[in-house]
Protein backbone atom coordinates (compact mmCIF):
# COMPACT_ATOMS: atom_id res chain seq x y z
CA UNK A 1 0.00 0.00 0.00
CA UNK A 2 2.75 2.44 0.96
CA UNK A 3 4.65 1.49 -2.20
CA UNK A 4 1.58 2.52 -4.14
CA UNK A 5 1.14 5.86 -2.37
CA UNK A 6 4.79 6.84 -2.35
CA UNK A 7 5.11 8.01 -5.97
CA UNK A 8 1.86 9.96 -5.70
CA UNK A 9 3.05 11.70 -2.57
CA UNK A 10 6.43 12.43 -4.10
CA UNK A 11 4.86 13.91 -7.24
CA UNK A 12 2.51 16.03 -5.13
CA UNK A 13 5.35 17.32 -2.95
CA UNK A 14 7.48 18.21 -5.92
CA UNK A 15 4.54 19.99 -7.59
CA UNK A 16 3.95 21.97 -4.41
CA UNK A 17 7.66 22.80 -4.14
CA UNK A 18 7.73 24.06 -7.73
CA UNK A 19 4.63 26.17 -7.18
CA UNK A 20 6.18 27.65 -4.07
CA UNK A 21 9.47 28.40 -5.81
CA UNK A 22 7.68 30.03 -8.71
CA UNK A 23 5.49 32.06 -6.37
CA UNK A 24 8.51 33.25 -4.42
CA UNK A 25 10.35 34.10 -7.64
CA UNK A 26 7.36 36.07 -8.93
CA UNK A 27 6.93 37.98 -5.68
CA UNK A 28 10.64 38.82 -5.57
CA UNK A 29 10.69 39.89 -9.22
CA UNK A 30 7.62 42.11 -8.74
CA UNK A 31 9.13 43.78 -5.70
CA UNK A 32 12.24 44.58 -7.75
CA UNK A 33 10.03 46.05 -10.52
CA UNK A 34 8.80 48.80 -8.22
CA UNK A 35 11.95 49.59 -6.20
CA UNK A 36 14.90 51.61 -7.49
CA UNK A 37 17.45 51.47 -9.01
CA UNK A 38 15.75 51.05 -12.38
CA UNK A 39 17.56 50.28 -15.59
CA UNK A 40 15.84 52.35 -18.31
CA UNK A 41 18.41 51.34 -20.96
CA UNK A 42 17.73 47.66 -20.35
CA UNK A 43 13.96 48.14 -20.25
CA UNK A 44 14.19 50.05 -23.54
CA UNK A 45 16.25 47.33 -25.19
CA UNK A 46 13.79 44.64 -24.10
CA UNK A 47 10.82 46.73 -25.27
CA UNK A 48 12.42 47.07 -28.68
CA UNK A 49 13.11 43.34 -28.81
CA UNK A 50 9.60 42.33 -27.72
CA UNK A 51 7.54 45.05 -29.37
CA UNK A 52 9.31 46.06 -32.53
CA UNK A 53 11.19 42.96 -33.67
CA UNK A 54 8.16 40.73 -33.06
CA UNK A 55 6.00 42.85 -35.39
CA UNK A 56 6.67 40.89 -38.62
CA UNK A 57 5.91 37.48 -37.16
CA UNK A 58 2.85 38.68 -35.23
CA UNK A 59 1.64 40.69 -38.24
CA UNK A 60 1.86 37.68 -40.56
CA UNK A 61 0.07 35.49 -38.03
CA UNK A 62 -2.68 38.07 -37.68
CA UNK A 63 -3.27 38.70 -41.38
CA UNK A 64 -3.55 35.02 -42.29
CA UNK A 65 -5.76 34.35 -39.29
CA UNK A 66 -8.12 37.16 -40.33
CA UNK A 67 -8.15 35.88 -43.91
CA UNK A 68 -8.89 32.28 -43.04
CA UNK A 69 -11.52 33.36 -40.52
CA UNK A 70 -13.45 35.20 -43.23
CA UNK A 71 -13.11 32.29 -45.62
CA UNK A 72 -14.23 29.64 -43.12
CA UNK A 73 -17.12 31.73 -41.80
CA UNK A 74 -18.29 32.20 -45.38
CA UNK A 75 -18.45 28.47 -46.12
CA UNK A 76 -20.39 27.94 -42.92
CA UNK A 77 -22.66 30.97 -42.98
CA UNK A 78 -23.84 30.65 -46.62
CA UNK A 79 -25.84 27.62 -45.53
CA UNK A 80 -27.96 29.85 -43.30
CA UNK A 81 -27.86 32.93 -45.56
CA UNK A 82 -25.91 34.69 -42.81
CA UNK A 83 -22.98 35.98 -44.87
CA UNK A 84 -23.62 39.50 -43.60
CA UNK A 85 -22.41 38.40 -40.15
CA UNK A 86 -18.88 37.77 -41.41
CA UNK A 87 -17.48 41.24 -40.51
CA UNK A 88 -18.89 40.85 -37.02
CA UNK A 89 -17.46 37.39 -36.54
CA UNK A 90 -14.06 38.46 -37.78
CA UNK A 91 -13.78 41.57 -35.65
CA UNK A 92 -15.05 39.90 -32.46
CA UNK A 93 -12.91 36.78 -32.84
CA UNK A 94 -9.79 38.75 -33.58
CA UNK A 95 -10.07 41.37 -30.82
CA UNK A 96 -11.37 39.10 -28.09
CA UNK A 97 -9.52 35.86 -28.67
CA UNK A 98 -7.28 35.24 -31.63
CA UNK A 99 -5.32 38.49 -31.55
CA UNK A 100 -4.06 38.15 -27.97
CA UNK A 101 -3.79 34.36 -27.90
CA UNK A 102 -1.93 33.95 -31.18
CA UNK A 103 0.30 36.95 -30.54
CA UNK A 104 0.99 35.57 -27.07
CA UNK A 105 1.91 32.15 -28.43
CA UNK A 106 4.13 33.59 -31.16
CA UNK A 107 5.90 35.83 -28.65
CA UNK A 108 6.29 32.85 -26.29
CA UNK A 109 8.12 31.04 -29.08
CA UNK A 110 10.21 34.02 -30.05
CA UNK A 111 10.86 35.93 -26.84
CA UNK A 112 10.26 33.37 -24.08
CA UNK A 113 12.72 30.99 -25.68
CA UNK A 114 15.33 33.72 -26.23
CA UNK A 115 15.03 34.90 -22.62
CA UNK A 116 15.39 31.40 -21.20
CA UNK A 117 18.39 30.66 -23.43
CA UNK A 118 20.14 33.94 -22.65
CA UNK A 119 19.58 33.91 -18.89
CA UNK A 120 20.23 30.16 -18.76
CA UNK A 121 23.58 30.60 -20.49
CA UNK A 122 24.40 33.43 -18.10
CA UNK A 123 23.60 31.08 -15.23
CA UNK A 124 25.78 28.19 -16.38
CA UNK A 125 28.71 30.48 -17.31
CA UNK A 126 28.54 32.12 -13.84
CA UNK A 127 27.61 35.51 -15.29
CA UNK A 128 24.68 35.74 -12.86
CA UNK A 129 27.04 35.08 -9.94
CA UNK A 130 29.38 37.70 -11.38
CA UNK A 131 26.55 40.26 -11.39
CA UNK A 132 25.95 39.64 -7.71
CA UNK A 133 29.64 40.15 -6.92
CA UNK A 134 29.57 43.49 -8.78
CA UNK A 135 26.95 45.01 -6.43
CA UNK A 136 24.13 44.34 -8.88
CA UNK A 137 21.06 42.32 -8.02
CA UNK A 138 20.47 39.84 -10.88
CA UNK A 139 16.72 39.88 -10.28
CA UNK A 140 16.66 43.62 -10.70
CA UNK A 141 19.10 43.73 -13.61
CA UNK A 142 17.89 40.73 -15.63
CA UNK A 143 14.37 39.80 -14.59
CA UNK A 144 12.59 43.07 -13.74
CA UNK A 145 13.30 44.82 -17.10
CA UNK A 146 12.03 41.81 -19.03
CA UNK A 147 8.83 41.54 -17.00
CA UNK A 148 8.10 45.24 -17.37
CA UNK A 149 8.82 45.19 -21.09
CA UNK A 150 6.59 42.12 -21.61
CA UNK A 151 3.78 43.71 -19.62
CA UNK A 152 3.99 46.97 -21.55
CA UNK A 153 4.67 45.82 -25.08
CA UNK A 154 2.27 42.92 -25.68
CA UNK A 155 -0.85 45.13 -25.50
CA UNK A 156 0.66 47.45 -28.13
CA UNK A 157 1.61 44.48 -30.26
CA UNK A 158 -1.91 43.05 -29.96
CA UNK A 159 -3.46 46.40 -30.88
CA UNK A 160 -1.49 46.31 -34.12
CA UNK A 161 -2.36 42.63 -34.60
CA UNK A 162 -6.09 43.45 -34.16
CA UNK A 163 -5.96 46.01 -36.97
CA UNK A 164 -3.98 43.73 -39.28
CA UNK A 165 -6.22 40.74 -38.52
CA UNK A 166 -9.40 42.66 -39.31
CA UNK A 167 -7.70 43.92 -42.46
CA UNK A 168 -6.97 40.30 -43.46
CA UNK A 169 -10.67 39.46 -43.13
CA UNK A 170 -11.51 42.60 -45.11
CA UNK A 171 -9.17 41.62 -47.96
CA UNK A 172 -10.71 38.18 -48.42
CA UNK A 173 -14.27 39.49 -48.04
CA UNK A 174 -13.82 42.26 -50.62
CA UNK A 175 -11.63 40.61 -53.24
CA UNK A 176 -12.80 37.02 -52.99
CA UNK A 177 -16.27 36.99 -51.50
CA UNK A 178 -17.53 40.17 -53.20
CA UNK A 179 -18.48 42.29 -50.17
CA UNK A 180 -18.99 46.04 -50.46
CA UNK A 181 -15.97 47.71 -48.78
CA UNK A 182 -17.99 50.51 -47.15
CA UNK A 183 -20.61 48.17 -45.75
CA UNK A 184 -17.92 45.80 -44.46
CA UNK A 185 -16.06 48.52 -42.60
CA UNK A 186 -19.27 50.09 -41.24
CA UNK A 187 -20.49 46.71 -40.01
CA UNK A 188 -17.19 45.93 -38.31
CA UNK A 189 -16.98 49.34 -36.69
CA UNK A 190 -20.58 49.43 -35.47
CA UNK A 191 -20.48 45.94 -34.06
CA UNK A 192 -17.27 46.02 -32.06
CA UNK A 193 -17.61 47.28 -28.47
CA UNK A 194 -14.85 48.89 -26.40
CA UNK A 195 -15.01 45.93 -23.99
CA UNK A 196 -14.05 43.55 -26.82
CA UNK A 197 -10.82 45.40 -27.46
CA UNK A 198 -10.12 46.16 -23.81
CA UNK A 199 -10.54 42.54 -22.71
CA UNK A 200 -8.11 41.56 -25.47
CA UNK A 201 -5.55 44.10 -24.30
CA UNK A 202 -5.86 42.99 -20.68
CA UNK A 203 -5.22 39.44 -21.86
CA UNK A 204 -2.22 40.67 -23.84
CA UNK A 205 -0.69 42.35 -20.79
CA UNK A 206 -1.15 39.19 -18.72
CA UNK A 207 0.28 37.00 -21.49
CA UNK A 208 3.26 39.31 -21.96
CA UNK A 209 3.99 39.10 -18.25
CA UNK A 210 3.60 35.29 -18.24
CA UNK A 211 5.88 34.80 -21.26
CA UNK A 212 8.63 36.93 -19.70
CA UNK A 213 8.13 35.32 -16.29
CA UNK A 214 8.45 31.79 -17.70
CA UNK A 215 11.47 32.73 -19.80
CA UNK A 216 13.22 34.31 -16.82
CA UNK A 217 12.22 31.65 -14.27
CA UNK A 218 13.37 28.68 -16.32
CA UNK A 219 16.53 30.44 -17.48
CA UNK A 220 17.37 31.56 -13.95
CA UNK A 221 17.06 28.05 -12.55
CA UNK A 222 18.76 26.21 -15.39
CA UNK A 223 21.83 24.17 -14.63
CA UNK A 224 24.11 21.59 -16.12
CA UNK A 225 25.58 23.18 -19.22
CA UNK A 226 24.24 23.18 -22.76
CA UNK A 227 21.67 20.47 -22.12
CA UNK A 228 20.29 22.32 -19.12
CA UNK A 229 19.87 25.48 -21.16
CA UNK A 230 18.08 23.47 -23.86
CA UNK A 231 15.68 22.02 -21.29
CA UNK A 232 15.09 25.45 -19.80
CA UNK A 233 14.22 26.85 -23.23
CA UNK A 234 11.74 24.06 -23.95
CA UNK A 235 10.15 24.38 -20.53
CA UNK A 236 9.85 28.14 -20.89
CA UNK A 237 7.95 27.89 -24.18
CA UNK A 238 5.72 24.97 -23.19
CA UNK A 239 4.80 26.35 -19.77
CA UNK A 240 4.16 29.82 -21.24
CA UNK A 241 1.87 28.35 -23.90
CA UNK A 242 -0.10 26.33 -21.35
CA UNK A 243 -0.41 29.29 -18.98
CA UNK A 244 -1.54 31.53 -21.85
CA UNK A 245 -4.34 29.14 -22.77
CA UNK A 246 -5.34 28.65 -19.13
CA UNK A 247 -5.38 32.34 -18.30
CA UNK A 248 -7.18 33.06 -21.56
CA UNK A 249 -10.10 31.04 -20.30
CA UNK A 250 -9.98 32.55 -16.82
CA UNK A 251 -9.90 36.13 -18.09
CA UNK A 252 -12.69 35.45 -20.57
CA UNK A 253 -14.74 34.02 -17.72
CA UNK A 254 -14.07 37.12 -15.60
CA UNK A 255 -15.00 39.53 -18.38
CA UNK A 256 -17.93 37.91 -20.11
CA UNK A 257 -19.51 35.18 -18.00
CA UNK A 258 -22.70 36.05 -16.20
CA UNK B 1 49.53 37.64 11.49
CA UNK B 2 51.27 39.04 14.46
CA UNK B 3 48.66 40.63 16.68
CA UNK B 4 46.51 42.11 13.90
CA UNK B 5 43.07 40.55 13.54
CA UNK B 6 42.68 38.46 10.39
CA UNK B 7 40.94 39.95 7.36
CA UNK B 8 38.96 36.78 6.80
CA UNK B 9 38.22 34.26 9.52
CA UNK B 10 36.32 31.09 8.70
CA UNK B 11 35.35 28.78 11.56
CA UNK B 12 33.61 25.41 11.43
CA UNK B 13 32.02 26.05 8.05
CA UNK B 14 29.60 23.30 7.02
CA UNK B 15 27.53 22.87 3.90
CA UNK B 16 25.79 19.84 2.48
CA UNK B 17 23.70 19.19 -0.58
CA UNK B 18 21.11 16.56 0.24
CA UNK B 19 22.93 13.65 1.84
CA UNK B 20 26.32 14.80 0.50
CA UNK B 21 28.43 16.65 3.06
CA UNK B 22 30.64 18.98 1.00
CA UNK B 23 32.14 21.21 3.66
CA UNK B 24 32.86 19.42 6.90
CA UNK B 25 34.00 22.14 9.25
CA UNK B 26 36.42 24.43 7.41
CA UNK B 27 38.75 26.55 9.55
CA UNK B 28 40.80 29.13 7.69
CA UNK B 29 42.30 32.52 8.42
CA UNK B 30 43.65 35.03 5.96
CA UNK B 31 45.67 37.95 7.31
CA UNK B 32 45.54 41.51 6.03
CA UNK B 33 47.53 41.77 2.79
CA UNK B 34 48.20 38.05 2.77
CA UNK B 35 47.75 35.79 -0.25
CA UNK B 36 46.44 32.36 0.65
CA UNK B 37 45.94 29.64 -1.92
CA UNK B 38 43.66 26.72 -1.14
CA UNK B 39 44.58 23.63 -3.11
CA UNK B 40 42.52 20.49 -3.46
CA UNK B 41 41.15 18.04 -5.97
CA UNK B 42 37.97 18.35 -7.96
CA UNK B 43 34.90 18.01 -5.78
CA UNK B 44 36.83 18.69 -2.58
CA UNK B 45 34.61 21.68 -1.75
CA UNK B 46 36.93 24.56 -2.69
CA UNK B 47 34.39 26.28 -4.93
CA UNK B 48 31.59 25.89 -2.41
CA UNK B 49 33.80 27.49 0.25
CA UNK B 50 34.43 30.46 -2.02
CA UNK B 51 30.74 30.81 -2.83
CA UNK B 52 29.83 30.78 0.85
CA UNK B 53 32.45 33.43 1.50
CA UNK B 54 31.12 35.85 -1.11
CA UNK B 55 27.51 35.12 -0.21
CA UNK B 56 26.35 33.25 -3.29
CA UNK B 57 25.52 30.32 -1.02
CA UNK B 58 24.34 30.22 2.56
CA UNK B 59 26.32 27.76 4.73
CA UNK B 60 24.48 25.31 6.98
CA UNK B 61 26.60 26.08 10.00
CA UNK B 62 29.76 27.85 11.05
CA UNK B 63 30.99 31.40 10.99
CA UNK B 64 32.60 33.66 8.39
CA UNK B 65 34.03 36.93 9.63
CA UNK B 66 35.41 39.72 7.46
CA UNK B 67 37.12 42.49 9.41
CA UNK B 68 35.53 40.96 12.49
CA UNK B 69 31.98 41.22 11.11
CA UNK B 70 29.93 38.05 11.05
CA UNK B 71 28.59 37.36 7.55
CA UNK B 72 26.49 34.28 8.23
CA UNK B 73 22.91 35.31 8.84
CA UNK B 74 23.53 38.92 7.88
CA UNK B 75 20.59 40.74 6.25
CA UNK B 76 20.65 41.52 2.54
CA UNK B 77 21.48 45.23 2.72
CA UNK B 78 24.37 44.73 5.14
CA UNK B 79 25.59 41.83 3.04
CA UNK B 80 25.62 44.10 -0.01
CA UNK B 81 27.85 46.57 1.83
CA UNK B 82 30.34 43.88 2.90
CA UNK B 83 30.27 42.36 -0.57
CA UNK B 84 31.54 45.61 -2.07
CA UNK B 85 34.85 44.88 -0.31
CA UNK B 86 35.24 41.85 -2.56
CA UNK B 87 36.34 41.40 -6.12
CA UNK B 88 36.17 38.02 -7.76
CA UNK B 89 37.82 36.45 -10.79
CA UNK B 90 35.63 33.63 -12.04
CA UNK B 91 36.97 30.42 -13.49
CA UNK B 92 35.56 30.94 -16.98
CA UNK B 93 35.90 34.71 -16.77
CA UNK B 94 32.11 35.12 -16.65
CA UNK B 95 32.30 38.26 -18.78
CA UNK B 96 28.91 39.69 -19.78
CA UNK B 97 28.72 38.91 -23.46
CA UNK B 98 26.03 41.51 -24.13
CA UNK B 99 28.40 44.29 -23.07
CA UNK B 100 31.60 45.63 -24.60
CA UNK B 101 34.92 44.92 -22.91
CA UNK B 102 35.21 48.36 -21.30
CA UNK B 103 31.59 48.17 -20.09
CA UNK B 104 32.45 44.86 -18.46
CA UNK B 105 35.47 46.31 -16.71
CA UNK B 106 33.58 49.42 -15.62
CA UNK B 107 30.48 47.48 -14.56
CA UNK B 108 31.18 47.56 -10.84
CA UNK B 109 31.90 51.28 -11.02
CA UNK B 110 28.63 52.28 -12.71
CA UNK B 111 26.51 49.75 -10.79
CA UNK B 112 23.89 51.41 -8.63
CA UNK B 113 24.53 54.83 -10.19
CA UNK B 114 27.90 55.08 -8.48
CA UNK B 115 29.72 56.74 -11.36
CA UNK B 116 28.99 58.21 -14.80
CA UNK B 117 29.75 56.19 -17.92
CA UNK B 118 32.46 58.53 -19.25
CA UNK B 119 34.36 58.46 -15.98
CA UNK B 120 33.97 54.69 -15.67
CA UNK B 121 35.26 54.24 -19.22
CA UNK B 122 38.41 56.24 -18.48
CA UNK B 123 39.11 54.09 -15.42
CA UNK B 124 38.31 50.89 -17.29
CA UNK B 125 40.74 51.74 -20.08
CA UNK B 126 43.41 52.58 -17.53
CA UNK B 127 42.91 49.21 -15.81
CA UNK B 128 43.08 47.42 -19.16
CA UNK B 129 46.29 49.26 -20.03
CA UNK B 130 47.82 48.17 -16.72
CA UNK B 131 47.17 44.58 -17.78
CA UNK B 132 48.73 45.11 -21.19
CA UNK B 133 45.54 45.59 -23.20
CA UNK B 134 45.26 48.63 -25.47
CA UNK B 135 42.24 50.96 -25.72
CA UNK B 136 41.13 49.26 -28.97
CA UNK B 137 40.41 46.12 -26.93
CA UNK B 138 37.94 48.10 -24.85
CA UNK B 139 35.61 48.47 -27.83
CA UNK B 140 35.55 44.75 -28.62
CA UNK B 141 32.96 42.21 -27.46
CA UNK B 142 34.08 39.45 -25.07
CA UNK B 143 33.38 36.76 -27.69
CA UNK B 144 36.04 38.34 -29.94
CA UNK B 145 38.81 37.75 -27.39
CA UNK B 146 41.10 34.75 -26.92
CA UNK B 147 40.93 32.79 -23.66
CA UNK B 148 43.96 34.52 -22.20
CA UNK B 149 42.67 37.97 -23.07
CA UNK B 150 39.28 37.13 -21.55
CA UNK B 151 41.03 36.17 -18.32
CA UNK B 152 42.90 39.47 -18.32
CA UNK B 153 39.71 41.42 -18.92
CA UNK B 154 38.01 39.47 -16.13
CA UNK B 155 40.96 40.28 -13.88
CA UNK B 156 40.64 43.97 -14.81
CA UNK B 157 36.94 43.81 -13.90
CA UNK B 158 37.71 42.15 -10.57
CA UNK B 159 40.18 44.87 -9.55
CA UNK B 160 38.42 47.89 -11.15
CA UNK B 161 36.65 48.85 -7.93
CA UNK B 162 39.93 48.47 -6.00
CA UNK B 163 38.52 45.87 -3.62
CA UNK B 164 40.14 45.05 -0.29
CA UNK B 165 39.76 41.32 -0.86
CA UNK B 166 40.15 39.54 -4.17
CA UNK B 167 39.00 35.96 -4.73
CA UNK B 168 40.49 33.91 -7.55
CA UNK B 169 38.62 30.83 -8.73
CA UNK B 170 41.04 28.59 -10.65
CA UNK B 171 42.74 31.55 -12.33
CA UNK B 172 44.92 29.50 -14.70
CA UNK B 173 42.53 26.70 -15.64
CA UNK B 174 42.09 26.39 -19.39
CA UNK B 175 45.15 28.48 -20.28
CA UNK B 176 48.40 27.31 -21.84
CA UNK B 177 51.37 27.26 -19.41
CA UNK B 178 52.86 30.50 -20.74
CA UNK B 179 49.60 32.44 -20.59
CA UNK B 180 49.02 30.85 -17.19
CA UNK B 181 52.29 32.31 -16.00
CA UNK B 182 51.42 35.72 -17.45
CA UNK B 183 48.18 35.64 -15.46
CA UNK B 184 50.05 34.54 -12.32
CA UNK B 185 52.41 37.50 -12.70
CA UNK B 186 49.51 39.89 -13.19
CA UNK B 187 47.73 38.51 -10.13
CA UNK B 188 50.84 38.95 -7.97
CA UNK B 189 51.31 42.48 -9.31
CA UNK B 190 47.66 43.50 -8.87
CA UNK B 191 47.43 42.16 -5.35
CA UNK B 192 50.67 43.90 -4.37
CA UNK B 193 49.78 47.23 -6.02
CA UNK B 194 46.34 47.32 -4.39
CA UNK B 195 47.66 46.05 -1.08
CA UNK B 196 44.72 43.66 -1.22
CA UNK B 197 44.11 40.42 0.60
CA UNK B 198 43.86 37.48 -1.77
CA UNK B 199 42.24 34.08 -1.45
CA UNK B 200 42.59 31.72 -4.38
CA UNK B 201 41.53 28.19 -5.08
CA UNK B 202 43.36 26.10 -7.62
CA UNK B 203 44.65 22.67 -8.42
CA UNK B 204 47.52 24.08 -10.48
CA UNK B 205 50.59 23.75 -8.22
CA UNK B 206 52.78 25.99 -10.40
CA UNK B 207 50.21 28.74 -10.02
CA UNK B 208 49.84 28.12 -6.29
CA UNK B 209 53.60 28.40 -5.72
CA UNK B 210 53.73 31.68 -7.67
CA UNK B 211 50.89 33.59 -6.09
CA UNK B 212 50.72 32.24 -2.54
CA UNK B 213 52.30 33.42 0.67
CA UNK B 214 50.62 30.53 2.38
CA UNK B 215 49.05 27.34 1.06
CA UNK B 216 46.21 25.38 2.63
CA UNK B 217 45.07 22.00 1.44
CA UNK B 218 41.40 21.05 1.49
CA UNK B 219 40.42 17.40 1.52
CA UNK B 220 37.09 15.81 2.28
CA UNK B 221 35.59 19.16 3.26
CA UNK B 222 38.30 20.04 5.78
CA UNK B 223 41.56 21.95 5.77
CA UNK B 224 44.07 19.17 6.45
CA UNK B 225 47.28 21.17 6.22
CA UNK B 226 48.33 24.78 5.97
CA UNK B 227 51.68 26.49 6.02
CA UNK B 228 54.03 28.90 4.27
CA UNK B 229 54.62 28.17 0.61
CA UNK B 230 58.27 27.32 1.27
CA UNK B 231 57.26 24.44 3.53
CA UNK B 232 54.90 22.72 1.13
CA UNK B 233 57.59 20.28 -0.01
CA UNK B 234 58.26 19.10 3.52
CA UNK B 235 54.77 19.15 4.92
CA UNK B 236 55.06 15.64 6.29
CA UNK B 237 51.49 15.07 5.21
CA UNK B 238 50.91 12.14 2.88
CA UNK B 239 47.80 13.72 1.32
CA UNK B 240 49.67 16.93 0.50
CA UNK B 241 52.64 15.02 -0.92
CA UNK B 242 50.39 12.96 -3.14
CA UNK B 243 48.61 16.06 -4.40
CA UNK B 244 51.63 18.26 -5.15
CA UNK B 245 53.35 15.44 -6.99
CA UNK B 246 50.17 14.45 -8.79
CA UNK B 247 50.36 10.73 -7.96
CA UNK B 248 47.41 8.43 -8.57
CA UNK B 249 48.58 6.15 -5.71
CA UNK B 250 48.29 7.35 -2.14
CA UNK B 251 45.83 8.07 0.65
CA UNK B 252 43.57 10.19 -1.60
CA UNK B 253 41.25 7.93 -3.50
CA UNK B 254 39.50 9.43 -6.49
CA UNK B 255 35.90 8.26 -6.71
CA UNK B 256 36.41 6.46 -10.01
CA UNK B 257 34.36 3.38 -10.69
CA UNK B 258 36.32 0.45 -12.18
CA UNK B 259 35.58 -0.23 -15.83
Amino acid sequence: MTALLQPIGRALLSALATTGRLGLFTAQALSHCVRPPFYPRLIGRQMLEIGYYSLPVVGLTAIFTGMVLALQSFTGFTRFNAESAIPNVVVISITRELGPVLAGLMVAGRIGAAMAAEIGTMRVTEQIDALATLSTNPMKYLVAPRLLAGLAMLPLLVLVADVIGVFGGYLVSIYKLGFNPNVYIRNSWNFVEPIDVISGLVKAAVFGFLVALMGCYHGYHSRGGAQGVGTATTNAVVSAAILILTFNYIITELFFAR
Amino acid sequence: MSGRPPKIEIRGLRKSFGPKQVLNGIDLEVGVGESVVVIGGSGSGKSVMLKCLIGLMEPDAGSIKVDGEELVGMDAAERERVRSKFGMLFQGGALFDSLRVWENVGFGLTAGGGMGRAEAKAIALRKLAALGLGPEVGELWPAELSGGMQKRVALARAIATEPEIILFDEPTTGLDPIMGDVINDLIVKCVRDLGATALSITHDMASARRIAHRIAMIYDGRIIWSGPVAEIDRSGNAHVDQFIHGRAEGPIRMPVRPL
